[in-house]
């Protein structure tokens, strides 16, 4: 997407803003929502039963908090809320926090340092399982420091920034955003979990801000620039001036492009280009209509391993291929299998550390080496596909033998499925084309389709990662190199007759999405807030 | 513990060890007992409170791992059969792939 520049505005003070990582774009002024740091603050203690009362207050404010979110919730986060709610209600938790009131401390004070006592007791477990645990008492921990120190209301108001170190998905799941609003971390990373939900939502978002927190004080209004990756805690009224003419553009630029959501991709000389949603989490597509869209041309099965206490069971994984295909409403919808690798662990997949996580046992290399985890996928999949056109695509595939060991195992669950009388079908199988090897002979792999991964394939081409900041700028699809590959494998496609797509980032970027179609890619598949602009590109682009 | 105790030991089977899952059903079990119910690694203790989560949690037992339990109280003997019969019963975890969670098993050992 293009920069929105900011205009500068005269006399501006420079450190008025403060510069991270962009995670969601937009613009978006709004009153600060400051969540402290959870360090205690150096408040004087009452007596220790009015500290004491204070403190069970609190739990029990958490309590309620957590049955509350329980109810929405869906049946994984539901279990993981009972636990959190079993540990505040088990006294042997906050045991060291009332003896320590007694002895006059504050009640902030000592629930920190006992549950940071236990935290870091899970923190240096040898199990990774255990290890893991050290996130779900630092959650309940915040939760009832906020509640002790900010009378209880925890959840930012309606169109505010959220400023804080980090946010929690529950959190920004609780939270209302119909009012507008964005999120201002000095933590996080444009790739968690809230990162994309705060994409699918349209909410702006920044990371890794270089602020200190505590000397923010609260502003009656700051300014978000998402898309540049910046925040502004004590504008100027130019700064404020500059920002709302901004803002006013893009909302017109929005509303122009908005225009296109729901017809067809077509360039100005008439040709049909499909357009496709990229979807990492099955959450996102509850606000949004199947109509804008041709199919879903990429769901990340990521979201169903990281950061869950085990592997997901064939049941809960039928669950969420069942919603997302329900959902397409009998547009085709293509699942990739696992993409994972050593950098980021899976609780259940026993991983090495690699000096070189991106050239080591990832995506397709990964499933095949642990053959048992791979076929609970590939079966809650195959049944799934009984319920609309499903398609399964297979990520980082390097050897033609790699698709031909996984129709192994496909056919063979379909066999036994069938046998079983299970309902079922038998998915395409495709795959990915984002190593460069696969690109340059494309004409070796038996797959039904091929969808090439801009974002990887550039980063193998040209042997540079989008975050590393000194080498970003050689990251880059437009590079004549990649051009030439995506143009290669589209016109093998076409000769062949086997459909080829594309679902990197480049494929809703207005800048690179013209090139595409130069290149010969006529099928797209993007973040699903970059629909409306980039059928805009579509149709002012003309082959002649 | 007094002469009275009844005393049981069970392995745990679970891939993931005494997760949250379990360690939530079995305080809950454990709590719908009138008997004091503990729990060790080691026939000799140290002893904990089979009734809380957080002391069962910071156990960190893992797949392999021997329970032994000890009840004293009117239903006492209740209480342990009820819990090694939970751990017997894995938990009532529902492994609907055998293969998969022997596997997963195997890449938490190493």
């Amino acid at each position: 997407m293009e920069r929105l520049t900011l205009s500068p505005a005269k006399g501006m003070a420079a450190e008025a803003w403060h510069t991270g990582r962009p995670a969601s774009p937009g613009l978006v002024a709004g009153p600060l929502f400051i969540a402290r740091p959870m360090i205690h603050r150096e408040s004087v203690a009452g007596s220790p039963a009015e500290e004491a009362a204070k403190l069970r207050s609190a739990i029990t404010t958490s309590i309620a908090a957590i049955e509350a979110l329980q109810a929405k919730a869906s049946d994984d986060a539901a279990e993981i809320l009972e636990f959190q709610i079993a540990m505040l209600g088990d006294e042997a938790l906050a045991e060291g926090a009332f003896a320590a009131i007694l002895d006059g401390v504050a009640a902030d004070a000592a629930w920190t340092t006992a549950l940071d006592v236990q935290i870091a007791e899970y923190a240096v477990a040898e199990d990774e399982y255990f290890r893991a645990r050290a996130s779900d008492l630092s959650d309940i921990r915040d939760r009832v420091l906020e509640n002790l120190l900010g009378g209880g209301g925890a959840l930012p108001p309606a169109g505010a920034i959220y400023l804080g170190e980090d946010m929690q998905p529950s959190r920004f799941l609780a939270c209302d955003w119909s009012a507008g609003g964005g999120i201002a971390l000095t933590g996080g990373s444009p790739s968690s979990h809230v990162a994309m939900l705060a994409r699918a939502r349209g909410v702006p978002m920044v990371v890794g801000l270089k602020l200190d927190l505590a000397a923010v004080k609260s502003a009656d209004a700051a300014l978000l620039d998402g898309e540049g990756g910046r925040i502004n805690v004590a504008p100027s009224a130019e700064a404020t001036e500059a920002f709302h003419s901004d803002v006013a553009k893009a909302s017109n630029d929005a509303a122009r492009w908005e225009k296109y959501l729901l017809q067809p991709g077509k360039t100005a000389d008439g040709e049909r280009v499909l357009t496709q949603i990229n979807v990492a989490a099955p959450e996102e597509l509850d606000s949004l209509d199947p109509a804008i869209c041709d199919g879903i041309g990429l769901v990340r099965t990521e979201f169903l391993f990281h950061d869950q206490p085990r592997l997901p069971d064939e049941a809960s994984q039928y669950a969420v291929y069942h919603r997302i295909i329900t959902w397409a409403a009998g547009r085709p919808v293509t699942i990739r299998t696992l993409d994972a690798g050593g950098d980021k662990p899976i609780a259940g997949l026993s991983m090495e550390a690699e000096s070189n996580p991106f050239l080591g046992l990832r995506g397709i290399r990964l499933s095949l080496a642990y053959p048992e985890i791979f076929r609970v996928q590939l079966r809650a999949l195959a049944r799934a596909a009984a319920a609309g056109p499903l398609k399964i695509m297979l990520p980082m595939v390097t050897v033609p033998d790699e698709i031909t060991a996984t129709a192994t195992l496909l056919d063979d669950e379909f066999a036994k499925l069938q046998a079983a009388g299970v309902p079922c079908r038998r998915p395409d199988l495709g795959i990915m084309v984002e190593v460069p090897a696969t690109a340059l002979a494309i004409e070796h792999y038996p797959a039904a389709f091929f969808s090439i991964g801009s974002n990887d394939l550039t980063q193998y081409v040209t042997a540079s990662a989008r975050d590393i900041a000194a080498v970003a700028g050689l990251n880059d699809t437009a590079n004549p190199a990649v051009l030439r590959l995506i143009g290669e494998v589209a016109g093998y496609g076409r000769k062949a007759g086997i459909d080829v797509s594309l679902c990197g980032d480049a494929g809703g970027d207005p800048r690179l999405l013209p090139l595409l179609l130069s290149a010969g890619m006529r099928n797209v598949s993007m973040a699903p807030k970059m629909l409306a602009r980039a059928k805009s590109v579509i149709a002012e682009w003309r082959a002649s | 513990m007094s002469e009275t105790a009844i005393k049981a030991a069970i392995e745990i089977t679970n891939p993931t060890g005494l997760h949250a899952r379990p360690a939530v059903k079995m305080t809950k079990l454990a709590k719908s007992f009138a008997a004091k119910v503990q729990l060790a690694f080691d026939a000799g203790g140290p002893w904990i409170d089979a009734k809380s989560v957080v002391k069962v949690m910071a156990l960190k037992a893992p797949k392999g791992a021997v329970l032994h339990f000890t009840a004293n109280g009117a239903d006492a003997e209740g209480a342990v059969a009820a819990l090694v019969d939970l751990v017997k019963r894995d938990f009532d975890e529902n492994h609907e792939d055998g293969a998969a969670d022997a596997v997963a098993g195997q890449g938490h050992g190493g």
